[in-house]
């Protein structure tokens, strides 16, 4: 009877040592992971920080020896210099381009995006299947590939080098079909239950019709997805702007930033201009990012769910 | 109706297939046939020689020597010396590394219950944002004399300015491309994590699994769909890595626009593009990325076919 006493109070302190040695490790482990959390959420905060820091400082802060992580008084006017008319970086005319560009090529896309989804979806025709393969498959083209004979072609059809209107066309034009966003609209266009479509018919209303009073209403979500994304995708892209727009007015926004700041005899660069630049070209970003999260969420996280 | 649909659906399809055709199907054909002519010059649409020829592939390969354009010497026997070796060490170093700090971020953003969503928001920042501009910050983290870098560890090493080292640059390259790719796997991971059922964790629980075993028995193999995806796609975005370099250095490497030692594939054929007359040679650097590229995507294909899952 003692015995079975002493066994158990054994247990009872050995249980309790266990629940203390688990709660001391549950805690240490939070604070590895808390540290390590922090520690890279630091890293990848930095780069944002030292721009905007960098952005208002002197030129003296920023060339001394003893560097700070503050700016002594924060220089505003680096931000009405690098925007203003004798900066080398022409901001208002940046983004004009990349605005005009950015509407008229997201406007293309969304027109041959809804047809041709609404193609895929809804109707049927042959070789309907085959079709849609070889879309899909030319996903894999690597754009690369593609760009030396876009370039020739739009050369050929005199767009590069002859005025504003030819480099925009340039910039526009080949960007209006996406297969990946037509795979995208077509999915959610498939969601929509076939009843709707054979009551809008026995209420006589065309395909036409029910395109556009049933199917994009319902799929305005994505399709604002598609707007923002590929706003976005103006935004930043530099590769074939930089081929096709080869004069100082006629470029986008990224392109312009690359160049500006940059003394061309000397090669000295004016960091806290070139930085107070690239916060105004990272700042609507990041606000477009807050305001719309949801529906860039939606088509970055569809993205990865395509493979 | 189907019969009336038939006309119809390729008239809602039309704009749509004339438009790759024009700019995406026969630029790949004839990027493909440009590639097997040599000293193709688009302008006057004339090429040397004959008939088809390997030579472009030689060249680029630096079997035949040297190339010269208008007399000065271009970039032939830099895509094997450079391009190529450079890519590879940037597959082979930013893809492994970025998948596994990504991997540990979203583990841990997943277990955490405090601030989760904030610290979610910083992870996925560097996404949204320009890659040139932040490329250009980079640039004067790492400056020389007044960079934040050289000043946190007490050095003054010339990481990318002028007179720089190509492996040094070439480290910096790989610290910006990670840092650039994490968010978009941490979101994937996190996603495929939020996936998993909790029941097996409580199992684990249970059987007082210690942590680690639970993340190499359960975690790995229950994201290996999402794991497989993301290594190949990203194989497949360090292939084509270019705006990276541009944004860093504006040139192909530290030393001004004459130094290739941080040339890619991609950059390579931008910068063959340059002149009409070695067009043909860009073609060829295209046709072999083109090869890279869908040899990743069928390897894709095979696995997320096969279902990777334990």
């Amino acid at each position: 009877m003692t015995d079975l006493k002493l066994v158990l109070n054994d247990e009872k302190i050995n249980a309790k040592k266990v629940q203390k040695i688990e709660k001391v490790f549950k805690i240490l482990s939070n604070i590895v992971l808390y540290a390590f959390i922090i520690v890279m959420a630091i890293i990848v905060i930095i780069p944002f920080y030292w721009m905007i820091a960098t952005s208002l400082k002197t030129m003296e802060e920023i060339r001394a020896s003893q560097q700070y992580f503050f700016p002594k008084v924060a220089q505003w006017k680096n931000y009405a210099e690098a925007l203003g008319p004798n900066s080398s970086f022409k901001f208002w005319v940046y983004l004009r381009n990349t605005l005009i560009v950015g509407i008229f090529s997201t406007l293309g896309t969304l027109i041959t995006t809804i047809f041709a989804a609404f193609a895929f979806a809804r109707l049927n025709f042959k070789g309907k299947d085959t079709l849609f393969t070889i879309f899909l498959a030319t996903m894999m083209i690597p754009g690369e590939m593609l760009v030396i004979t876009n370039y020739i072609t739009v050369a050929r059809l005199g767009w590069v080098g002859s005025d504003i209107t030819g480099a925009y066309l340039a910039m526009i034009v080949p960007f209006w079909v996406s297969v990946f966003y037509i795979y995208l609209l077509r999915q959610n266009f498939k969601q929509i239950p076939n009843e709707l479509y054979y009551a809008a018919k026995v209420d006589g209303k065309s395909d036409w019709q029910y395109l556009w009073k049933v199917m994009v209403p319902i799929a305005m979500p994505i399709l604002i997805s598609i707007f923002i994304l590929k706003l976005m995708g103006s935004w930043n892209s530099y590769v074939w702007p930089n081929l096709v727009a080869n004069n100082e007015n006629w470029r986008l926004i990224s392109n312009g930033l690359r160049g500006a700041f940059q003394d061309t005899s000397s090669g000295m660069i004016q960091y806290n201009l070139q930085m107070a630049g690239t916060v105004v070209v990272t700042v609507p970003l990041l606000l477009l990012f807050i305001f719309f999260r949801k529906y860039i969420m939606r088509g970055v996280s569809r993205a990865g769910l395509k493979g | 109706m189907e019969s009336k649909n038939n006309w119809k659906a390729w008239l809602y399809l039309a704009p749509t297939i004339i438009l790759m055709l024009i700019f995406t199907i026969y630029p790949l054909i004839n990027t493909i046939i440009i590639s097997f002519l040599k000293h193709y010059d688009y302008t006057q649409n004339t090429f040397a020689g004959t008939s088809f020829t390997f030579d472009n592939y030689l060249l680029i390969f630096g079997k035949t020597g040297q190339y010269y354009i208008d007399g000065t010497f271009s970039y032939t026997t830099t895509f094997m010396r450079y391009a190529l070796i450079n890519t590879l060490i940037i597959v082979f170093v930013t893809v492994p590394a970025s998948i596994f700090l990504a991997l540990l971020i979203a583990v841990g953003l997943n277990s955490i219950k405090w601030f989760r969503r904030i610290f979610q928001t910083i992870f996925f920042m560097p996404y949204v944002t320009n890659a040139i501009a932040i490329g250009m910050v980079f640039a004067v983290m790492f400056q020389k004399d007044f960079g934040l870098i050289n000043m946190i560890f007490g050095t003054n090493k010339n990481w990318i300015d002028f007179g720089a080292s190509r492996w040094s640059a070439m480290f910096v390259l790989c610290v910006y491309i990670i840092w650039h790719a994490l968010p978009y796997k941490i979101l994937i991971f996190l996603s495929g994590l939020q996936g998993i059922d909790k029941q097996y964790y409580q199992a684990a629980k249970i059987d007082s699994t210690p942590k680690v075993k639970v993340f190499t028995r359960i975690t790995i193999p229950l994201l290996s769909p999402q794991i497989a995806y993301v290594f190949i796609t990203s194989f497949i975005g360090a292939f084509k890595e270019y705006s990276s370099v541009v944004a860093l250095l504006n040139n192909p490497g530290p030393n001004g626009k004459l130094d290739n030692s941080l040339l890619t594939i991609v950059y390579y054929i931008y910068n063959m593009m340059d002149k009409p007359a070695s067009m043909s040679l860009a073609a060829a650097a295209a046709v072999v990325l083109l090869l890279i590229v869908l040899f990743f995507t069928f390897i894709q294909l095979y696995v997320s076919n096969k279902k990777v899952h334990y």
